[in-house]
């Protein structure tokens, strides 16, 4: 059953960024590109998600559960340090450089142009690193 | 040049919100997508493996849903620069992970969370995003 739940929401999320256009590099760069050919879709895709992902939300955390599972995983940290500053500074160079983030890349693994063939494995191996890298303090 | 879809855009942006808030409200988890890879390596620590690879191979699959219902297969437009794509994947990888999240942890459900930790990320990524296009394409050529 949490299978089936998990497939079915990936493929929502994926359908999502198909639909709105955010699984294509080449309309993210240009959404990134304020001063050429400035393409503002994306700014439409984050409205819409995060209206939606705000009501939802609420009405989740209405309940002291949720429906299958036996409680809520949310984040509890506060603190503003160094890691959310570098972290987020290096994957948006990553971001402007080839039009993906790691949800798009996903969406697009299948679809098999060389160039995202590439990316994927390199952004696992980045994935990997942070993480290897956390557990050394 | 890209059309501007606002109408497609919006849409398919609520459907990704509809997945972060049934996400939520079914398992209890942040729709995050560098957190859900991320912890698909190794060290794992609780035992959702499974539903993790689960919600990655729906995101694969959406592509071919999307192309046969509406009978048009997908198209986009990557970049064939593999040394590029190489470093922009090293990049996304660790860079999502190190920040705890990316365009969908931080940017969708973040925000939606009113987190101010993600309104500093967000405000972050999309900073370095613009700049770096910017560089790209009108200071270093295009």
């Amino acid at each position: 059953m949490a299978l089936l739940v998990n497939l079915a929401l990936g493929l929502l999320f994926g359908v999502g960024l198909v639909v709105s256009g955010m699984s294509n590099p080449a309309k993210v760069l240009n959404f990134l590109d304020l001063f050429g050919s400035f393409d503002p879709s994306l700014a439409f895709v984050m409205g819409g998600a995060v209206i939606v992902a705000f009501l939802g939300f609420r009405l989740a955390r209405m309940r002291d559960k949720p429906l299958l599972a036996p409680r809520f995983q949310l984040p509890t940290r506060r603190d503003i340090d160094a890691r959310l500053i570098v972290g987020p500074a290096l994957f948006g160079i990553g971001w402007g450089l080839g039009g993906f983030c790691p949800g798009p890349a996903f969406t697009a693994l299948g679809l098999g142009a060389p160039g995202t063939l590439v990316f994927v494995p390199a952004m696992l191996v980045g994935m990997w690193a942070a993480r290897a890298l956390a557990e050394r303090g | 040049m890209t059309e501007f879809t606002p109408l497609a855009s919006l849409v398919g942006g609520m459907l990704i919100g509809l997945s972060a808030a049934l996400l939520l409200l079914l398992e209890g988890r942040i729709a995050g997508i560098s957190g859900i890879a991320g912890r698909l390596l190794p060290p794992w620590r609780d035992g959702l493996f499974a539903q993790r690879l689960a919600f990655i191979a729906g995101l694969v699959a959406a592509p071919f849903l999307v192309g046969a219902v509406t009978g048009v297969p997908v198209a986009q437009t990557v970049s064939a620069d593999l040394p590029l794509m190489a470093v922009a994947g090293l990049l996304v990888g660790f860079g999502s992970v190190w920040g705890s999240g990316c365009t969908s942890g931080h940017g969708v459900c973040g925000l939606a969370r009113l987190s101010p930790r993600s309104m500093v990320a967000t405000a972050v990524f999309m900073g370095t995003g613009f700049l770096t296009v910017f560089v790209m394409r009108h200071a270093i050529g295009g």
